[in-house]
C-alpha cells in the first residue's frame, strides 16, 4: 500500500485533527476562549470558525468554570465537545468541573454515564511570562482516577491522539506545548486509534540507558539522544504519551535491558510525574538490575521566574540531559 | 426588579402566611390527584429514609427535603424523559418525581447493586438517564453549568428538549452559578434554573449570607425571565414552571424560577431538634409545618369535592404497603461486586 504523505508541523497537525473531527462527526463542537481570534492558539485552529461556523466553534465569555462544566454537560447529552483552555494556568478556575464532575461521573453512577469530553489544555511558557503564564500541571491531572491524560510530543501524535481523545468516551485532558509547534514531520493519512489501547512508545532504540520524557521533555530527550548517538552512547528514548491511566511496562522492560534510568519532566519535582516513573520501575525490576540509582531532571520546586537571567536557568536543556547521561554512565 | 416582587418575597418568607388550602380552580382533577399521590409518596419515602438512617441501616448521610415536595412535582409536570435534569445534594424528590420507584432509590441509598446508580452513588449521587435524570451531586452548584451545557447540546441537536438545574439559595453564592446564568443567556440555552430558596445553607440563614433574600435579582442582572412563587403550592409551581419551560422550548433561551420553601429536618439526616441553625427555631419549623404543601392541596381538593378523607386513607395505606415492600426488597438485595470499584473508573 502506498501511503500519501503530508508535510505538517505540530500546530497544523492539531488543526488537521480538528478539521477531520468536525467534518466527520456532527456531534463534535469546540468551545473556549479565543477561538475567533486569529492568534490565540498559534496555528493550531486557524479559520475553523470560518469553515465550520460560529455555532460549532464557540468563543465564550471569560468563564473557564462554567464553560468547562457546560462542555461536561454537553458530553453527557450525546455530544463530543472539545474544550480549549489556551493557557493551562487559567484552567484552574475549572477544577470542580474537571476533578469533581467529569472524572467521577462514570464511577459515581455505576458506569452508566460517560462524559465524552476532551479538554485541550495548552502549556505556553517562556518569554518572561512568569509564574501565572507558565505552568505545566500534567502531574496533577495524572493523579486523578477517571481522567485520561494525554501528552503528545510528536507531530503525528499531536494529530492522531487528539482524534483518539475526542472519540474516547472518557474525559480526556489533552496537553500540548507551544514549544513543540515548529516541529515538522511527514504524516501518513489519519488512522483512528483507540485511546484506551495507547501507552508509552519507544521513539529510539538503545542499549546503554533508558531516557523517559513526556511532551516537550521527550523532544529534548530525543535531541540529546541524537547527539549522544554520535558520541557512541546508545540511548533508548521512551515517550510516555499517556500519563493516566499509566502503563509503565514498556519502560520497565527497557530498564531491565539497560539497567540505567533517567526521567526528564518539565513539571515540578515534588510529587511530580518523574517520581511516579521511577517508583514504578524500582518496584518492578529485579534487585540486581539497576546499575546506578535512577535519576530525574525536573523543574526546580519554584514558580517560573520572569527575569530572563533566572528563566533561562529554570528550564532544562539538551546539554543538562547529555551531561547527566554521561554522569550516570561513568 | 420591582417593589412588588420584594414584597412578595417578604410575604412568602414569613411562616405565618400561606397556611390555607391552595387555589386549584380550573385545574385538571387527574393532575391534582397525581400531584397529591406523588408528593405523599416522596414524603413517605423520605420519612422511611429518616428512620433507616436513625436506626443505622443507612450508613451515609441523607439530605431530606421533607416540606419541599411541591417543587419537584410541580416542575416535573412539564418535563419529558428527553429533557436533561440535574440535581444536587437534596435530590431524592427530583428523581422520584420523574421516576416514582421507591425500591430503586432505597436500594441505592443502601448501597445495593439494584439501585439507581448500581449501588455506587448512595443518596448524594443519583442517576436515571432513561427518565431524563442526568445526575445529582453534593458539590454545591456542581451541576448548574452542566445543565447549561446539556441545554447547549439540545440546541445544537436542533431539538426542543430543555435542561433543568435544581439548586438552592446557598448555591447562588457560588461564582460558577453567575457564570452559568451569563453563559446561558449569551448562548440562548434552553435551561430552567430552579432555585429552591429554603432560606438556609446548612445552618446559616440567608440574612447572614446575602444582602437580599430575593434570588431572582440575579436573573434580572442577566436579562433572564423569571418567576417567583410559593414553593409549597404545587399548582403555583406547576404554572410558573410551565410558562418558563414553554418559553425555553420555543427557542427563547433560559428561564429562572425562584421558589420559597422550607425544610422540616436539619441540613442532614433525620432530626429537626439539632442542626436547627443560626436564626432557625423549632417554633419556625412548627409554623412552616402549617404551610405543608401536601395538606394544603389535600384540603383544597376535599373542599372542591374531588377528593375525600376515605380516599386519602386508602392512598396512605397503599403507599405505606408499597414503601414497606420496597424497603424490604432493597434490604435483601446484593451489594456491588468487589470489582466495581476499579471497573467503573473508565468505560470498559
Amino acid at each position: 500500500m502506498i501511503l500519501k504523505v503530508k508535510k505538517q508541523n505540530y500546530g497544523t497537525a492539531i488543526c488537521s485533527a480538528f478539521e477531520y473531527l468536525l467534518e466527520k462527526y456532527p456531534e463534535v463542537f469546540v468551545i473556549g476562549q479565543g477561538l475567533w481570534s486569529p492568534w490565540y492558539v498559534g496555528n493550531s485552529m486557524t479559520d475553523l470558525d470560518k469553515k465550520f461556523g460560529v455555532e460549532r466553534i464557540i468563543d465564550t465569555p471569560v468563564s473557564e468554570s462554567a464553560c468547562t462544566g457546560a462542555a461536561v454537560g454537553a458530553s453527557l447529552s450525546g455530544m463530543r465537545p472539545i474544550l480549549v483552555h489556551p493557557r493551562m494556568d487559567f484552567m484552574l478556575y475549572a477544577m470542580d468541573a474537571v476533578v469533581n464532575q467529569a472524572a467521577k461521573w462514570s464511577h459515581m453512577f455505576g458506569g452508566q454515564a460517560h462524559p465524552a469530553v476532551t479538554i485541550r489544555s495548552i502549556i505556553n511558557r517562556g518569554g518572561e511570562q512568569g509564574a501565572q503564564h507558565s505552568q505545566a500541571l500534567h502531574s496533577w491531572f495524572a493523579h486523578v482516577p477517571g481522567l485520561r491524560v494525554v501528552m503528545p510530543s510528536t507531530v503525528k501524535d499531536a494529530r492522531d491522539l487528539l482524534i483518539a481523545s475526542v472519540l474516547c468516551n472518557d474525559p480526556v485532558i489533552y496537553i500540548d506545548d507551544r514549544w513543540l509547534y515548529e516541529q515538522e514531520d511527514d504524516l501518513p493519512p489519519i488512522e483512528e486509534l483507540s485511546l484506551a489501547a495507547q501507552g508509552p512508545a519507544c521513539l529510539r532504540k538503545g542499549a546503554d540507558i533508558t531516557l523517559v520524557g513526556s511532551g516537550f521533555s521527550t523532544y529534548l530527550a530525543n535531541k540529546a539522544a541524537e547527539i549522544l548517538g554520535k558520541q557512541a552512547v546508545s540511548v533508548e528514548v521512551i515517550d510516555i504519551r499517556i500519563l493516566n491511566p499509566f502503563d509503565a511496562s514498556l519502560i520497565i522492560e527497557s530498564v531491565e535491558r539497560t539497567g540505567v534510568l533517567l526521567v526528564v519532566d518539565l513539571g515540578w519535582r515534588n510529587s511530580g510525574f518523574a517520581a511516579e516513573v521511577i517508583a514504578r520501575v524500582t518496584e518492578n525490576v529485579g534487585t540486581d538490575v539497576l546499575k546506578c540509582r535512577p535519576r530525574r531532571i525536573t523543574l526546580p520546586d519554584a514558580p517560573a521566574p520572569t527575569s530572563r537571567a533566572l528563566e533561562s536557568r529554570y528550564y532544562t536543556s539538551t546539554d543538562e540531559i547529555i551531561n547527566t547521561v554521561k554522569e550516570l554512565l561513568s | 426588579m420591582n417593589d412588588l416582587d420584594i414584597n412578595q418575597v417578604n410575604y412568602l418568607i414569613d411562616p405565618a402566611n400561606c397556611h390555607n388550602p391552595i387555589y386549584i380552580k380550573g385545574c385538571d382533577t387527574n393532575d391534582l390527584i397525581n400531584y397529591l399521590k406523588m408528593m405523599m409518596m416522596i414524603r413517605k419515602v423520605e420519612q422511611k429514609l429518616a428512620i433507616g438512617r436513625r436506626d443505622g441501616f443507612i450508613g451515609g448521610p441523607v439530605h431530606l427535603g421533607v416540606g419541599q415536595e411541591a417543587i419537584a412535582v410541580g416542575v416535573s409536570g412539564s418535563l419529558t424523559c428527553d429533557d436533561r435534569i440535574f440535581g444536587a445534594h437534596r435530590s431524592h424528590s427530583h428523581l422520584l418525581a420523574l421516576n416514582p420507584d421507591p425500591y430503586r432509590l432505597f436500594a441505592e441509598v443502601l448501597g445495593k447493586v439494584t439501585g439507581f446508580s448500581r449501588g455506587m452513588g448512595g443518596s448524594m449521587h443519583l442517576w436515571d438517564g432513561p427518565s431524563g435524570f442526568y445526575g445529582s451531586v453534593p458539590i454545591v452548584s456542581g451541576t448548574v453549568s452542566l445543565a447549561v451545557g446539556a441545554a447547549m447540546a439540545a440546541r445544537l441537536q436542533k431539538t426542543n428538549h430543555i435542561a433543568v438545574a435544581y439548586f438552592g439559595d446557598g448555591a447562588m453564592e457560588e461564582g460558577v452559578v453567575h457564570e452559568s446564568l451569563n453563559l446561558a443567556r449569551i448562548q440562548e440555552s434552553p435551561v430552567l434554573f430552579v432555585v429552591e430558596n429554603n432560606l438556609f445553607a446548612s445552618h446559616m440563614h440567608i440574612s447572614l449570607r446575602q444582602p437580599s433574600d430575593m434570588q431572582s435579582r440575579f436573573a434580572v442582572a442577566n436579562h433572564i425571565p423569571y418567576k417567583l412563587a410559593d414553593g409549597n403550592d404545587v399548582v403555583a409551581v406547576k404554572n410558573a414552571a410551565s410558562e418558563l419551560i414553554t418559553h425555553s422550548r420555543n427557542g427563547q433561551g433560559p428561564g429562572f424560577l425562584e421558589l420559597i420553601t422550607y425544610r422540616w429536618y436539619g441540613h442532614v439526616d433525620w432530626r429537626d431538634d439539632i442542626d436547627v441553625g443560626v436564626h432557625r427555631s423549632l417554633d419556625d419549623v412548627d409554623n412552616w409545618r402549617m404551610r405543608d404543601p401536601v395538606t394544603r392541596l389535600s384540603k383544597a381538593m376535599i373542599e372542591q369535592g374531588i377528593w375525600s378523607a376515605e380516599e386519602e386513607k386508602k392512598l396512605i395505606s397503599m403507599l405505606d404497603n408499597q414503601i414497606s415492600d420496597a424497603w424490604e426488597k432493597a434490604m435483601n438485595d446484593s451489594y456491588p461486586d468487589e470489582s466495581a470499584t476499579l471497573n467503573c473508573v473508565y468505560e470498559i
